[in-house]
Protein backbone atom coordinates (compact mmCIF):
# COMPACT_ATOMS: atom_id res chain seq x y z
CA UNK A 1 0.00 0.00 0.00
CA UNK A 2 1.48 3.27 -1.13
CA UNK A 3 -0.74 5.97 0.28
CA UNK A 4 -0.56 9.69 -0.33
CA UNK A 5 -2.19 11.89 2.33
CA UNK A 6 -3.12 15.28 0.90
CA UNK A 7 -2.35 18.14 3.26
CA UNK A 8 -4.43 21.29 2.90
CA UNK A 9 -3.92 24.35 5.11
CA UNK A 10 -6.34 24.16 8.02
CA UNK A 11 -6.84 20.41 8.20
CA UNK A 12 -6.00 18.70 11.49
CA UNK A 13 -6.50 14.96 11.05
CA UNK A 14 -3.70 14.26 8.63
CA UNK A 15 -1.39 12.84 11.27
CA UNK A 16 -4.10 10.59 12.73
CA UNK A 17 -4.69 9.32 9.21
CA UNK A 18 -0.98 8.84 8.48
CA UNK A 19 -0.47 7.04 11.79
CA UNK A 20 -3.32 4.63 11.06
CA UNK A 21 -2.16 3.96 7.50
CA UNK A 22 1.33 3.13 8.82
CA UNK A 23 0.01 1.06 11.71
CA UNK A 24 -2.24 -1.09 9.54
CA UNK A 25 -0.24 -1.37 6.32
CA UNK A 26 3.30 -1.12 7.67
CA UNK A 27 4.12 1.52 5.07
CA UNK A 28 4.70 5.19 5.79
CA UNK A 29 2.38 7.29 3.63
CA UNK A 30 3.65 10.25 1.65
CA UNK A 31 2.40 13.63 2.85
CA UNK A 32 1.53 15.69 -0.23
CA UNK A 33 1.14 19.47 -0.03
CA UNK A 34 -1.95 21.00 -1.61
CA UNK A 35 0.13 23.27 -3.87
CA UNK A 36 1.97 20.28 -5.40
CA UNK A 37 0.98 19.40 -8.92
CA UNK A 38 1.48 15.62 -8.82
CA UNK A 39 1.06 12.58 -6.60
CA UNK A 40 4.24 10.57 -5.87
CA UNK A 41 4.97 7.92 -8.50
CA UNK A 42 3.42 4.58 -7.61
CA UNK A 43 0.71 6.00 -5.35
CA UNK A 44 -2.10 3.48 -5.07
CA UNK A 45 -4.44 5.40 -2.81
CA UNK A 46 -4.95 9.14 -2.27
CA UNK A 47 -6.41 10.11 1.09
CA UNK A 48 -8.08 13.43 1.89
CA UNK A 49 -8.19 13.74 5.67
CA UNK A 50 -10.46 15.70 7.97
CA UNK A 51 -10.18 19.15 9.46
CA UNK A 52 -11.11 22.63 8.39
CA UNK A 53 -9.32 23.36 5.13
CA UNK A 54 -9.11 27.12 4.58
CA UNK A 55 -11.07 27.62 7.78
CA UNK A 56 -14.22 26.35 6.07
CA UNK A 57 -14.31 29.72 4.29
CA UNK A 58 -17.00 30.14 1.62
CA UNK A 59 -18.32 26.57 1.98
CA UNK A 60 -16.71 23.54 3.63
CA UNK A 61 -14.15 22.13 1.23
CA UNK A 62 -14.90 24.67 -1.52
CA UNK A 63 -11.47 26.23 -1.75
CA UNK A 64 -9.50 23.03 -1.17
CA UNK A 65 -11.48 21.43 -4.00
CA UNK A 66 -9.88 23.96 -6.36
CA UNK A 67 -6.31 23.53 -5.05
CA UNK A 68 -3.59 22.62 -7.58
CA UNK A 69 -3.16 19.04 -6.28
CA UNK A 70 -6.83 18.29 -6.95
CA UNK A 71 -6.20 18.13 -10.70
CA UNK A 72 -3.79 15.29 -10.02
CA UNK A 73 -6.29 13.60 -7.69
CA UNK A 74 -8.99 13.95 -10.35
CA UNK A 75 -6.74 12.40 -13.01
CA UNK A 76 -5.72 9.62 -10.60
CA UNK A 77 -9.39 8.81 -9.87
CA UNK A 78 -10.22 8.89 -13.59
CA UNK A 79 -7.61 6.17 -14.13
CA UNK A 80 -9.26 4.05 -11.43
CA UNK A 81 -6.98 4.99 -8.53
CA UNK A 82 -8.52 4.67 -5.07
CA UNK A 83 -9.46 7.90 -3.31
CA UNK A 84 -10.67 8.06 0.29
CA UNK A 85 -12.09 11.27 1.75
CA UNK A 86 -12.97 11.48 5.43
CA UNK A 87 -15.00 14.30 6.98
CA UNK A 88 -13.60 17.50 5.40
CA UNK A 89 -12.15 15.14 2.78
CA UNK A 90 -15.70 14.01 1.91
CA UNK A 91 -16.79 17.65 1.67
CA UNK A 92 -13.84 18.40 -0.61
CA UNK A 93 -14.65 15.44 -2.89
CA UNK A 94 -18.24 16.67 -3.23
CA UNK A 95 -17.13 20.24 -3.94
CA UNK A 96 -14.64 18.91 -6.51
CA UNK A 97 -17.42 17.02 -8.27
CA UNK A 98 -15.75 13.65 -7.67
CA UNK A 99 -18.79 12.64 -5.63
CA UNK A 100 -22.35 13.90 -6.07
CA UNK A 101 -24.29 15.99 -3.57
CA UNK A 102 -23.22 18.31 -0.80
CA UNK A 103 -22.71 18.26 2.97
CA UNK A 104 -24.95 20.86 4.60
CA UNK A 105 -25.10 22.25 8.12
CA UNK A 106 -26.25 19.59 10.61
CA UNK A 107 -30.05 19.71 10.83
CA UNK A 108 -29.96 20.54 14.55
CA UNK A 109 -27.18 23.11 14.02
CA UNK A 110 -24.88 21.40 16.53
CA UNK A 111 -21.30 20.33 16.00
CA UNK A 112 -21.44 16.67 17.01
CA UNK A 113 -18.30 15.05 18.45
CA UNK A 114 -18.92 11.54 19.74
CA UNK A 115 -18.99 7.88 18.79
CA UNK A 116 -21.70 6.93 16.31
CA UNK A 117 -22.91 3.68 14.76
CA UNK A 118 -22.66 2.93 11.07
CA UNK A 119 -24.23 0.06 9.21
CA UNK A 120 -21.95 -1.23 6.47
CA UNK A 121 -24.30 -1.64 3.51
CA UNK A 122 -22.01 -3.71 1.32
CA UNK A 123 -18.74 -5.51 1.69
CA UNK A 124 -17.81 -5.87 -1.98
CA UNK A 125 -15.89 -2.60 -2.32
CA UNK A 126 -12.13 -2.14 -1.79
CA UNK A 127 -13.04 0.08 1.16
CA UNK A 128 -15.45 -2.24 2.96
CA UNK A 129 -14.14 -5.72 2.18
CA UNK A 130 -12.84 -5.89 5.76
CA UNK A 131 -16.44 -5.94 7.00
CA UNK A 132 -19.56 -8.00 6.46
CA UNK A 133 -22.59 -6.46 4.77
CA UNK A 134 -25.05 -5.45 7.47
CA UNK A 135 -22.35 -5.25 10.14
CA UNK A 136 -22.63 -2.30 12.53
CA UNK A 137 -19.43 -0.50 13.45
CA UNK A 138 -18.78 2.13 16.09
CA UNK A 139 -16.57 5.04 15.00
CA UNK A 140 -16.16 8.62 16.14
CA UNK A 141 -17.62 11.59 14.37
CA UNK A 142 -16.73 15.28 14.68
CA UNK A 143 -18.46 17.69 12.34
CA UNK A 144 -20.92 20.54 12.05
CA UNK A 145 -21.63 20.10 8.35
CA UNK A 146 -22.35 16.47 7.60
CA UNK A 147 -25.96 16.59 6.55
CA UNK A 148 -25.82 14.86 3.16
CA UNK A 149 -28.13 16.44 0.59
CA UNK A 150 -28.64 15.78 -3.11
CA UNK A 151 -31.55 16.14 -5.50
CA UNK A 152 -34.07 13.29 -5.45
CA UNK A 153 -32.83 11.94 -8.79
CA UNK A 154 -29.27 11.64 -7.45
CA UNK A 155 -30.47 10.00 -4.24
CA UNK A 156 -32.54 7.51 -6.25
CA UNK A 157 -29.50 6.72 -8.41
CA UNK A 158 -27.20 6.28 -5.37
CA UNK A 159 -29.71 3.96 -3.72
CA UNK A 160 -30.54 2.10 -6.93
CA UNK A 161 -26.89 1.47 -7.75
CA UNK A 162 -26.01 0.45 -4.20
CA UNK A 163 -23.59 3.33 -3.79
CA UNK A 164 -24.54 4.14 -0.20
CA UNK A 165 -21.93 2.17 1.73
CA UNK A 166 -22.37 3.53 5.27
CA UNK A 167 -25.55 4.63 7.04
CA UNK A 168 -26.12 6.09 10.51
CA UNK A 169 -28.12 3.59 12.54
CA UNK A 170 -28.86 2.43 16.08
CA UNK A 171 -26.33 0.00 17.60
CA UNK A 172 -28.49 -2.89 16.37
CA UNK A 173 -28.44 -1.60 12.79
CA UNK A 174 -31.99 -0.21 12.81
CA UNK A 175 -32.65 3.08 11.06
CA UNK A 176 -34.15 5.69 13.40
CA UNK A 177 -34.28 9.50 13.25
CA UNK A 178 -32.61 9.88 16.65
CA UNK A 179 -29.53 8.02 15.42
CA UNK A 180 -29.32 10.07 12.23
CA UNK A 181 -27.85 12.90 14.29
CA UNK A 182 -27.04 15.28 11.42
CA UNK A 183 -30.26 14.83 9.47
CA UNK A 184 -28.57 13.33 6.39
CA UNK A 185 -30.88 12.24 3.58
CA UNK A 186 -31.62 8.51 4.04
CA UNK A 187 -29.13 8.55 6.96
CA UNK A 188 -26.29 8.54 4.43
CA UNK A 189 -22.86 8.56 6.10
CA UNK A 190 -20.71 7.44 3.16
CA UNK A 191 -21.02 6.96 -0.60
CA UNK A 192 -18.91 5.78 -3.51
CA UNK A 193 -18.75 7.12 -7.07
CA UNK A 194 -20.26 5.20 -9.97
CA UNK A 195 -17.01 3.35 -10.63
CA UNK A 196 -16.62 2.46 -6.95
CA UNK A 197 -13.06 3.75 -6.56
CA UNK A 198 -13.82 6.99 -4.69
CA UNK A 199 -15.30 6.84 -1.18
CA UNK A 200 -16.38 9.80 0.92
CA UNK A 201 -17.56 9.41 4.52
CA UNK A 202 -18.16 11.81 7.39
CA UNK A 203 -17.09 9.73 10.45
CA UNK A 204 -13.47 8.97 11.33
CA UNK A 205 -12.56 5.27 11.07
CA UNK A 206 -8.89 6.24 11.46
CA UNK A 207 -9.50 7.16 15.09
CA UNK A 208 -10.76 3.74 16.22
CA UNK A 209 -7.94 1.40 15.36
CA UNK A 210 -6.04 0.76 18.60
CA UNK A 211 -7.25 -1.11 21.69
CA UNK A 212 -5.39 1.35 23.95
CA UNK A 213 -7.79 4.04 22.74
CA UNK A 214 -11.01 2.04 22.84
CA UNK A 215 -12.95 0.31 20.07
CA UNK A 216 -11.10 -0.79 16.95
CA UNK A 217 -14.00 -0.94 14.51
CA UNK A 218 -12.32 1.48 12.12
CA UNK A 219 -9.48 -0.93 11.51
CA UNK A 220 -11.43 -3.10 9.08
CA UNK A 221 -11.55 -0.34 6.51
CA UNK A 222 -7.77 0.11 6.42
CA UNK A 223 -7.02 -3.59 6.81
CA UNK A 224 -9.30 -4.36 3.88
CA UNK A 225 -7.73 -1.64 1.76
CA UNK A 226 -4.19 -2.78 2.57
CA UNK A 227 -4.99 -6.39 1.68
CA UNK A 228 -6.74 -5.33 -1.51
CA UNK A 229 -3.83 -3.17 -2.64
CA UNK A 230 -1.14 -5.64 -1.63
CA UNK A 231 -2.90 -8.34 -3.61
CA UNK A 232 -3.22 -6.07 -6.62
CA UNK A 233 0.46 -5.09 -6.41
CA UNK B 1 -16.09 48.77 -11.99
CA UNK B 2 -17.92 47.55 -8.91
CA UNK B 3 -20.24 44.61 -8.81
CA UNK B 4 -22.17 42.56 -6.36
CA UNK B 5 -22.77 38.82 -6.53
CA UNK B 6 -25.53 37.52 -4.29
CA UNK B 7 -25.70 33.82 -3.48
CA UNK B 8 -28.84 32.35 -1.95
CA UNK B 9 -30.00 28.84 -1.14
CA UNK B 10 -32.41 27.33 -3.64
CA UNK B 11 -35.94 26.95 -2.41
CA UNK B 12 -36.52 23.57 -0.86
CA UNK B 13 -32.99 23.39 0.58
CA UNK B 14 -33.16 23.27 4.36
CA UNK B 15 -31.57 26.36 5.90
CA UNK B 16 -31.15 25.75 9.63
CA UNK B 17 -29.27 29.03 10.09
CA UNK B 18 -32.11 30.98 8.52
CA UNK B 19 -34.55 29.10 10.76
CA UNK B 20 -32.54 29.96 13.87
CA UNK B 21 -32.41 33.64 12.87
CA UNK B 22 -36.13 33.57 12.15
CA UNK B 23 -36.77 32.16 15.63
CA UNK B 24 -34.55 34.80 17.23
CA UNK B 25 -36.35 37.63 15.41
CA UNK B 26 -39.68 36.26 16.56
CA UNK B 27 -38.45 36.02 20.15
CA UNK B 28 -37.28 39.66 19.91
CA UNK B 29 -40.83 40.60 19.08
CA UNK B 30 -40.13 41.80 15.54
CA UNK B 31 -43.58 41.60 14.03
CA UNK B 32 -44.60 40.09 10.78
CA UNK B 33 -41.57 37.92 10.00
CA UNK B 34 -42.87 35.06 7.91
CA UNK B 35 -39.54 33.40 7.13
CA UNK B 36 -35.79 34.08 6.88
CA UNK B 37 -33.28 32.53 4.48
CA UNK B 38 -29.60 33.33 4.91
CA UNK B 39 -27.35 34.01 1.94
CA UNK B 40 -24.03 35.63 1.00
CA UNK B 41 -23.08 38.88 -0.69
CA UNK B 42 -19.74 39.36 -2.51
CA UNK B 43 -18.68 42.94 -3.21
CA UNK B 44 -16.28 42.73 -6.11
CA UNK B 45 -14.11 45.30 -7.85
CA UNK B 46 -13.30 44.26 -11.35
CA UNK B 47 -11.24 45.75 -14.16
CA UNK B 48 -13.37 47.86 -16.46
CA UNK B 49 -14.60 46.37 -19.66
CA UNK B 50 -17.76 46.27 -21.63
CA UNK B 51 -20.70 45.37 -19.41
CA UNK B 52 -21.44 42.10 -21.15
CA UNK B 53 -17.82 40.95 -20.77
CA UNK B 54 -17.67 41.91 -17.09
CA UNK B 55 -20.93 40.18 -16.41
CA UNK B 56 -19.71 37.05 -18.17
CA UNK B 57 -16.56 36.99 -16.01
CA UNK B 58 -18.60 37.39 -12.85
CA UNK B 59 -20.92 34.59 -13.89
CA UNK B 60 -17.83 32.44 -14.48
CA UNK B 61 -16.63 33.33 -10.95
CA UNK B 62 -19.98 32.39 -9.51
CA UNK B 63 -20.20 29.11 -11.43
CA UNK B 64 -16.62 28.07 -10.68
CA UNK B 65 -16.41 29.04 -7.03
CA UNK B 66 -18.76 31.53 -5.39
CA UNK B 67 -21.87 29.35 -5.61
CA UNK B 68 -22.43 25.64 -5.40
CA UNK B 69 -25.12 25.45 -8.03
CA UNK B 70 -26.40 22.15 -6.67
CA UNK B 71 -27.88 24.03 -3.74
CA UNK B 72 -27.47 27.73 -4.46
CA UNK B 73 -28.65 30.35 -6.93
CA UNK B 74 -26.60 33.43 -7.74
CA UNK B 75 -27.37 36.88 -9.02
CA UNK B 76 -24.87 39.28 -10.62
CA UNK B 77 -25.40 43.02 -10.35
CA UNK B 78 -23.09 45.66 -11.88
CA UNK B 79 -22.87 48.90 -9.88
CA UNK B 80 -21.49 51.60 -12.20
Amino acid sequence: MKAAVIVFPGINRERDMARTLKLVSGHEPAMVWHADMALPAGTDIAVLPGGFSYGDYLRCGAIAARAPIMEAVRAFAAKGGLVLGVCNGFQILCEAGLLPGVLMRNARLKFVCRDVYLRVERSDTPFTRGYNAGQVICVPTAHGEGNYVADSETIARLEGEGRVVFRYTAPDGALAPEWNFNGATNAIAGIVNARGNVLGMMPHPENHVETALGPTDGRGLFQGLAEYLDRAA
Amino acid sequence: MKAQVTVTLKSGILDPQGKAIEGALKSLGVDGIASVRQGKVFDIEIADGDRAGVEARLREAAEKLLANTLIENYHVKLIG
